[in-house]
């Protein structure tokens, strides 16, 4: 991470850096979070190709962070470019089609939102193309955990689990297994019964595989002023396993459903743009590394660079529908093609139970034609326009966001590549306030669960961008990757490790600056 | 997202103010033109009401003598419940009362295997023909999603509080308009060829029972009914004078506007054009059509688009063929826009005359799932006519949505910048 003061050089964009990233990737098995070695040297651009010259520096230019707090930036209040929604504020501000996708191409994001809010149902039923639901599943439609295309929450008073479960990962018993996720050809490995997560729902006749128990440790922390705020503790559990024990070494990880605007505009990012923020060995020896998840893009099976989910374990928009499809749902799509989805061999009634593969209309539930639908649809979603963002408190605790180091991590700006398949993606200057990157969280959030180059206790930095709508979306405002925090303030607090200097700095504010910072946050 | 409202998606609360507009010919108040509108959503709800309480007597005849004569009497009167029913499906999409209670009563798909007996080598070529009985008829104790239930009782509350889960985000989808049909027709196993469900009327024949469990599905029935039948009750309620949906859209005349045309909107684009239609076309899916047991899609679809136009005109024929008119929107363009009122009524007549070609091969060619077929090019083109009217007449009803000011609102808090909107580029 390059390192910069409040008001000099904040932290680098573009396309300046040199070869030294390849070496830096490589040398992540240096890593000692890592419990296994990376073999491969994987090689990413480093230098984007999709520009000129001109264009490099006026992208150079753009991106640079700013050092005037007196006024807004220039377009600092579209926020996803020409895709900015500039739609009335109400709880569909996450449920709009990217403002500069033309009418003509409306059709697909609406079939893909059909199929979005589709409730599957078991199979054999008469709907031949909506039929092959889990066995065994969390949620019976993308919309049950992504409500409003909103982020999820935890369980409140014992009620259902939708927009959150449990992942499932057991550590590599053998020199073959490390290898594999060090070559990045699998991410981590299932539990042999319960396999890659905990579903606590099934169809007719068949045992939901358990359910998870959350249970809450109050915590106090003063912060400067002596405001004192109560931090939840969470501890999970699972009750009720219908096959047997876990594995002894399988750990489990709570993730809740991230909201689902802008995505197709990450994914647009170009890699040496979120690569000149990496630092895996800190050698610029600012305490913040920032470590590229690297992946396989799910149908070349070529290496890339991860940037959704929670551990950035996807590389694409489309390979995280598909894995959702897949372990969510339980519905079969030409990527995940197991119509059983998450059910294991061990799981035997569950692998006998009926399937809804219909061969007339593809070899899967869910055929190419509907996860493209969806694919288009969860990477168009536009993200709303800022509010306030000109306000002379909201630009006081945007200048507190950058003093304390916040903006470290959550980058501003980055600009699409010019050369996007989709026109509407391409060339927008997109304030996400991500580095993509994975980062050490600390012990208060560790999870104990290695994905892929990700160690238990690594997580992605999240975007912000419509973060100040989560209550008028999704009617709570519980955040982070398992809903712990119940306000902005609480997840500020959480963060620890690398984000640990930034969150002292919060917590030494005065009340008045702490509450203009969080006033920032709620115009995203 | 939640729901495929977003069609009009420059609409919901905060509207502009209708601009004073000088007229070309004497416009209707707004708050007039809302009023009629709910008059004509509680007449809809009433007719609807009043069809189901026919379907639920026609039941109750039905279980007392299943006949092939007393079943059909009862499907005839499900057709004709359908019909009311559809044409109110304009005011589910803007008026948030509806939609939330929509998925009670037209859900789909639906849970048959959850429900009753399905055929297990409907449409797979696996060589197992047996029935596949892991349903609430079949089985007094069930795992229902992973957890034991007692369905010992198939009550009315049993079917919307623990089968349904009524309230929760994962409800199974096992009551309302299609539950009913699916239980008088049965699964349609005919594919693309003709022909609808053909259920026996010895499966509820308590003395020379079919498939078994007569008696249960008889209960399941009639409990499927009455609740149809108290669900529109409670809708025909709250759009009588001073129901909580007539009083909302009532609110603000201006929002109730908004409410109107995202109703048209979302309707035409989102969810009759792209999910009901253009879905099943593209899929080739026989059933991923809305009245797949019963091959009456073609006359619900139908119905969807003369509520769309009624929202327009405000006129309706009520079903005991009394005609309302009033204030409309048509009113309101045409003393605004007399040329974008005459586009807006072209395009919903071009639709109209397209859902009618496909309604009338419906009843004379084939239904509508030998049309969505696949390689049937005038089956496959007749449906898509309809979609292009649907897609079309949306431009015109955002159209109207301009043209009265209810469009986006000003960025809030860009006062500072030149130019807010503007983008880097």
């Amino acid at each position: 991470m390059q390192k910069g003061g409040p008001d000099s050089e904040m932290p680098r964009t573009g396309a300046s850096n040199t070869s030294r990233l390849t070496i830096r990737i490589a040398a992540l098995a240096l890593l000692s979070a890592a419990p296994v070695a990376l073999a491969a040297n994987f090689d990413l651009p480093v230098k984007r190709s999709d520009l000129s010259d001109a264009d490099m520096k006026r992208v150079a230019d753009v991106t640079r962070p700013t050092t005037d707090f007196s006024k807004a930036e220039p377009y600092e209040a579209m926020q996803a470019g020409a895709a900015t929604s500039i739609d009335p504020v109400t709880e569909d501000s996450f449920s709009h089609i990217s403002a500069n996708i033309p009418f003509e191409e409306e059709q697909n994001f609406k079939l893909g939102n059909a199929l979005f809010k589709k409730l599957w149902v078991s199979a054999p039923s008469s709907t031949q193309a909506s039929d092959g639901l889990g066995p065994l599943y969390n949620a019976r439609s993308c919309m049950s955990c992504h409500v409003n295309d909103g982020r999820g929450k935890p369980p409140e008073g014992g009620v259902s689990t939708t927009s959150m479960f449990l992942r499932l990962a057991r550590t590599p018993k053998t020199p073959d297994e490390e290898k594999a996720i060090a070559d990045a050809q699998t991410v981590n490995f299932p539990d042999p019964v319960y396999g890659h997560q905990m579903q606590d729902l099934a169809v007719p006749g068949l045992a939901a595989e358990g359910r998870m128990k959350i249970s809450y440790t109050e915590k106090p922390v003063t912060l400067a002023g002596g405001e004192v705020v109560s931090l939840r503790l969470p501890s999970y559990s699972v009750t009720d396993l219908a096959y047997g024990p876990l594995d002894p070494t399988t750990t489990i990880s709570p993730r809740v459903a991230p909201a689902m605007i802008g995505l197709g505009l990450i994914e647009a990012i170009p890699d040496a743009d979120i690569l000149a923020h990496a630092d895996p060995d800190d050698s610029d020896g600012d305490g913040i590394s920032g470590k590229a998840a690297i992946v396989r893009d799910h149908r070349t099976g070529h290496i890339a660079l991860g940037r959704f989910g929670w551990k950035a374990q996807n590389a694409t928009v489309r390979d995280q529908s598909a894995d959702a499809f897949s372990n969510d749902i339980g519905i079969s799509t030409p990527d995940r093609p197991d119509a059983h989805g998450d059910c294991t061999d061990a799981e035997t009634k569950c692998r006998k139970m009926p399937t809804g593969v219909q061969k007339r209309l593809g070899n899967e539930e869910a055929p190419g034609p509907v996860l493209d639908l969806v694919t288009f649809y969860s990477a168009n979603l536009a993200v709303p326009a800022r509010r306030r963002a000109s306000f002379a408190d909201t630009l006081r605790g945007k200048q507190l966001f950058y003093q304390s180091g916040c903006a470290f991590c959550h980058v501003p700006k980055f600009v699409t590549r010019r050369d996007t398949t989709e026109k509407a993606q391409s060339f927008q200057l997109i304030w996400p306030y991500s580095d993509f990157l994975l980062h050490d969280m600390g012990d208060g959030l560790a999870d104990g669960q290695q994905v892929g180059l990700a160690s238990g206790r690594e997580w992605r930095t999240p975007p912000l961008w419509g973060i100040g709508l989560t209550r008028t979306v999704s009617g709570h405002s519980f955040f982070l990757h398992d809903g712990r925090a119940r306000n902005l303030t609480e997840a500020i607090l959480w963060h620890g490790g690398e984000a640990e200097k930034a969150r002292n700095a919060f917590s030494s504010l005065p009340k008045d600056d702490r509450e203009a910072l969080i006033r920032f946050l709620e115009s995203l | 997202m939640k729901l495929n409202k977003n069609v009009c998606a420059a609409l919901a609360l905060a509207v502009a103010p209708l601009s004073a507009a000088p007229a070309l010919a004497a416009a209707p108040k707004a708050a007039d033109v809302v009023k009629h509108y709910a008059e004509v959503g509680h007449a809809k709800y009433e007719d609807s009401l009043t069809t189901a309480k026919a379907l639920d007597a026609a039941i109750d005849a039905f279980l007392k003598a299943p006949t092939d004569e007393t079943l059909k009497a009862a499907r005839d009167a499900w057709i004709k419940a359908r019909v009311p029913y559809q044409q109110t499906e304009v005011y589910r999409f803007g008026n948030p009362i509806v939609d939330d209670w929509e998925g009670k009563v037209n859900a789909w798909p639906l849970d048959e295997g959850l429900i009753d007996y399905v055929d297990a080598s409907y449409g797979t070529e696996s060589d197992e023909n047996s029935l596949y009985v892991a349903n609430v008829i079949a089985n007094k104790t069930i795992k229902i999603d992973g957890k034991d239930v007692d369905a010992s009782k198939l009550t009315p509350e049993f079917l919307s509080g623990t089968l349904a889960e009524a309230g929760g985000v994962e409800a199974n989808v096992a009551t309302g308009y299609h539950a009913i049909e699916f239980l008088l027709w049965g699964q349609d196993l005919n594919g693309t060829g003709p022909g609808a469900g053909n259920r026996p009327a010895t499966d509820y024949d308590l003395k020379n029972c079919t498939h078994g469990n007569c008696d249960r599905r008889a209960e399941y029935l009639k409990s499927a009914s009455t609740l149809l039948v108290s669900d529109l009750q409670e809708m025909t309620d709250n759009w009588a004078p001073g129901g909580a949906a007539t009083k909302h859209v009532e609110e603000n005349a201006q929002a109730g506007l908004t409410a109107i045309l995202t109703g048209m909107g979302s309707l035409s684009y989102g969810e009759l054009a792209g999910e009901r239609m253009k879905l099943g076309l593209l899929l080739h899916d026989p059933e991923e059509e809305h009245d797949c047991f019963s091959d009456n899609t073609y006359n619900s679809h139908l119905n969807d688009a003369i509520g769309i136009a009624a929202a327009y005109t405000g006129e309706y024929t009520r079903v005991d063929g009394t005609k309302m008119t009033g204030p409309s929107l048509h009113d309101l363009v045409a003393a605004k826009d007399k040329k974008l009122d005459t586009e807006v009524e072209g395009k919903l007549k071009t639709t109209l005359d397209a859902m009618h070609a496909m309604a009338k091969r419906g009843e004379t060619v084939e239904k509508y799932d030998q049309m969505i077929g696949e390689g049937n090019k005038e089956g496959n083109a007749t449906v898509q006519a309809a979609i292009d009217g649907l897609v079309d007449q949306t431009k015109s009803i955002q159209r109207v949505i301009a043209a009265l000011d209810l469009g986006k609102v000003e960025l809030e808090g860009s006062d500072s910048l030149d130019n807010p909107n503007a983008v880097f580029k």
